[in-house]
């Protein structure tokens, strides 16, 4: 079996954000390599459109923040008061916490001069004079690379006073994290940046009214960021020609569990997800069947294999399914594991990562997490799985941040797609019929075809 | 008892990091990282000194401190391996992984060694789930982890060989099948209760 190396790019066909690592693997990294392959001529481009010009290139391309919850990007810099008398900050959040995700490390590693450049021509929109790049604190190798680049950005001139030879004053900061998947939360970051613990802020005021040190701040994810440049080059029209309608460009995708090649890919939005498991990802190791998919990061929810048959990796097309992009964080499950340990792992992980503000996260998470032990200790009953039904009911849509959806969704999922396995594991047997009726009762905090 | 200091090219350091932000508690992430690389650990008197050079409470800085799983309070080994349990990891057989080195050097996840040489600690998803089961040990990864990989690394540790200070990840070939079905989580058997029970 082939060792995939994160050196190397783990695509055959040439793209959008991967195109340069796959020319030069090994060397993308470095000023040298961008440059030749075009880096930063989108900078300077930009430094001489106007900003309203550049913004609107960039709501015109469709292109949707990676981070998770696929806001439009153009829009959202359109959010940023330009007549404010404060200053305005761009902050790219390169905290990559998202259980199952791995590509913003894959560029920070491979192409951290493509996520500068974004950075510079969001800043150059915003007229932002100071950027934070919140890296995660866990991620010293990819952290080695990007300072890296940043002094040689600032060696050429290409930051600091007066880039690329303009009047335009332009500073980045590398923020370092310390452990917290909150943290990847907007505005959980926002307070961890000010020095503090990074729970979650009310909204509103959203951050680009009143963000970092309460002025007018633009978040936005490394990929998001990273594919800016190519748009600004090849201008919003040619990046139309990828995708679908309503989900235009293309993704990374991070994939990982009991497949032939994991590893981070990218596909146009619309690509067929059984094609793309059977081809690219060479199927199932061997003696391995599948059992279902998170398609975009643990807080997504799990598509049976009968669910993943047809489905398109886009953003109407999951969401088609009952499922979302998220993140893009493929995790593929296989017939030897059990669901209601996959569920268990989850409801640890968020029991762990809750930053305890909001009643309904902080006791909901630790309360599944107990319910889904004793269930596989064998002394569950039909009232633990109707209990972690209800309170899934009692998180979603009801806290500061999305976090407590991203309990739920997934302990509502599992159970309704794998109910025999839950009540399996139950200690008397379990009425099926009415498990159903429980399950339609919260069903409707599950993603659906808008 | 001497009150708590660092050297002066640290605390040169720490100044210019102020220095960079528009408000000087912002910089509380980054200079507790430049004591907790100094000192290994993050004492009391620690977070008295940060209180001050940064305007704001001891207990502000705790707070900090605790909220972030990064930062330790008390000292680690002076190997600090940190398997991670999530999901992927978890279905390419990490428990197996995490199993072995408790077996190993005799202690649970969160305790170190009498000899002060390793601390396991299991960790939530560390972004390298294409080539999990993965650890983090200081501030290295090693990625396609299998139990006698591990078992090899801890040995190898102990006589501490000066390239596993760097960064650099250590990717190995992806076992074969073999390896992979005997470290596979199993499913289907109702439980005993001791392996769900474990970390409650
Ligand atoms: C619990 C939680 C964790 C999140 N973690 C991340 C993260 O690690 N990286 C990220 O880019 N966005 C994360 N987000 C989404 C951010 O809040 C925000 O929407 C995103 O950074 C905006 O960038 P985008 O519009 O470019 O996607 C998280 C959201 C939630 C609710
Ligand atoms: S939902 Fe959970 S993580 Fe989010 S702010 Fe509330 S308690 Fe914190
Ligand atoms: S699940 Fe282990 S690195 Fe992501």
């Amino acid at each position: 079996m082939a060792c995939r190396r994160r050196e190397g790019p783990e695509v055959a066909a040439p793209k959008i954000l991967m195109q340069r690592a796959l020319d030069r693997p090994g060397e993308s990294h470095v000023l040298e390599a961008y440059e030749a392959a075009g880096g930063y001529r989108a900078a300077r481009k930009a430094l001489d459109m106007s900003p309203e010009a550049l913004i609107e290139e960039v709501k015109k391309s469709g292109l949707r923040g990676r981070g998770g919850a696929g806001f439009p990007t153009g829009t959202k810099w359109s959010f940023t008061p330009r007549d404010s008398q404060k200053p305005r900050y761009l902050l790219c959040n390169s905290d990559e916490s998202e259980p199952g995700t791995f590509k913003d490390r894959w560029l920070l590693e491979n192409d951290p001069h493509a996520v500068l450049e974004g950075m510079m021509i969001a800043a150059i929109a915003i007229d932002s004079h100071l950027m934070f790049n919140y890296f995660r604190g866990e991620f010293s190798y990819p952290l080695s690379r990007w300072r890296a680049a940043v002094d040689e950005a600032y060696r050429k001139g290409y930051l600091g006073r007066g880039i690329f030879g303009t009047d335009y004053d332009l500073e980045v900061v590398t923020h370092c994290g310390a452990g917290a998947y909150i943290a990847g939360e907007e505005t959980g970051m926002l307070e961890s940046l000010e020095g503090k613990k990074a729970q979650p802020r009310n909204k509103p005021p959203f951050p680009a009214v009143e963000g970092l040190f309460r002025s007018p701040t633009l978040i936005n994810n490394t990929e998001t960021l990273a594919t800016v440049p190519w748009i600004i080059e090849h201008g919003a029209d040619a990046y139309m020609q990828y995708g679908t309608e309503k989900s235009r460009g293309t993704k990374l995708w991070s994939c990982s569990g009991p497949i032939a090649n994991p590893g981070v890919y990218e596909l146009e939005m619309g690509h067929d997800l059984m094609e793309f498991l059977e081809g690219d990802l060479g199927g199932m190791l061997e003696g391995v069947g599948l059992k279902g998919i998170i398609p975009g990061g643990s807080s997504v929810p799990v598509l049976t294999a009968e669910e993943c048959r047809g489905a398109k990796m886009d953003y109407e097309g999951l969401r088609e399914r009952g499922s979302l992009v998220g993140s893009g964080g493929f995790i593929v499950i296989g017939d030897n594991a059990s669901a209601v340990d996959c569920l268990l792992n989850l409801a640890h992980f968020y029991t762990h990562e809750s930053c305890g503000q909001c009643t309904p996260c902080r006791e909901g998470c630790g309360w599944i997490e107990q319910l889904v032990r004793k269930i596989l200790a064998g002394r569950g009953t039909q009232g633990d799985l109707e209990t972690i039904l209800r309170v899934s009911d009692l998180m979603a849509g009801k806290t500061i941040c999305a976090l407590a959806d991203a309990m739920a969704w997934p302990a509502v999922a599992f159970i309704k797609k794998y109910p025999e396995e839950f009540a399996a594991l139950c200690a008397d047997p379990v009425d099926m019929d009415a498990l159903a009726a429980a399950v339609g009762k919260v069903d409707h905090i599950l993603p659906k075809a808008s | 008892m001497t009150p708590f200091a660092l050297p002066d090219a640290a605390v040169a350091e720490i100044d210019r990091v102020i220095a960079r932000y528009p408000e000087k508690q912002a910089a509380m992430l980054p200079v507790l990282w430049v004591v907790q690389r100094e000192r290994g650990w993050i004492c009391p008197d620690a977070m008295v000194w940060v209180g001050d050079r940064l305007g704001c409470s001891a207990s502000a800085v705790q707070a900090v401190v605790r909220f972030y799983t990064m930062f330790d309070e008390e000292p680690v080994g002076r190997w600090k391996l940190q398997v991670c349990r999530t999901l992927s990891c978890e279905l390419m057989g990490a428990r197996a992984v995490i199993d072995r080195i408790r077996e190993r050097l005799g202690v649970e996840a969160g305790e170190t060694t009498a000899d002060g040489e390793f601390t396991l600690q299991e960790v939530e998803c560390l972004g390298s789930c294409g080539t999990g089961p993965m650890m983090q040990c200081n501030l290295k990864f090693y990625e396609n982890l299998t139990p006698d990989r591990v078992e090899a690394l801890l040995s190898e540790l102990r006589r501490g060989r000066p390239d596993f200070h760097d960064v650099q990840p250590v990717i190995y070939e992806r076992p074969d099948m073999e390896t992979y079905r005997a470290m596979f989580p199993r499913s289907g058997a109702r439980r005993d209760g001791v392996s769900a029970e474990r970390g409650a």
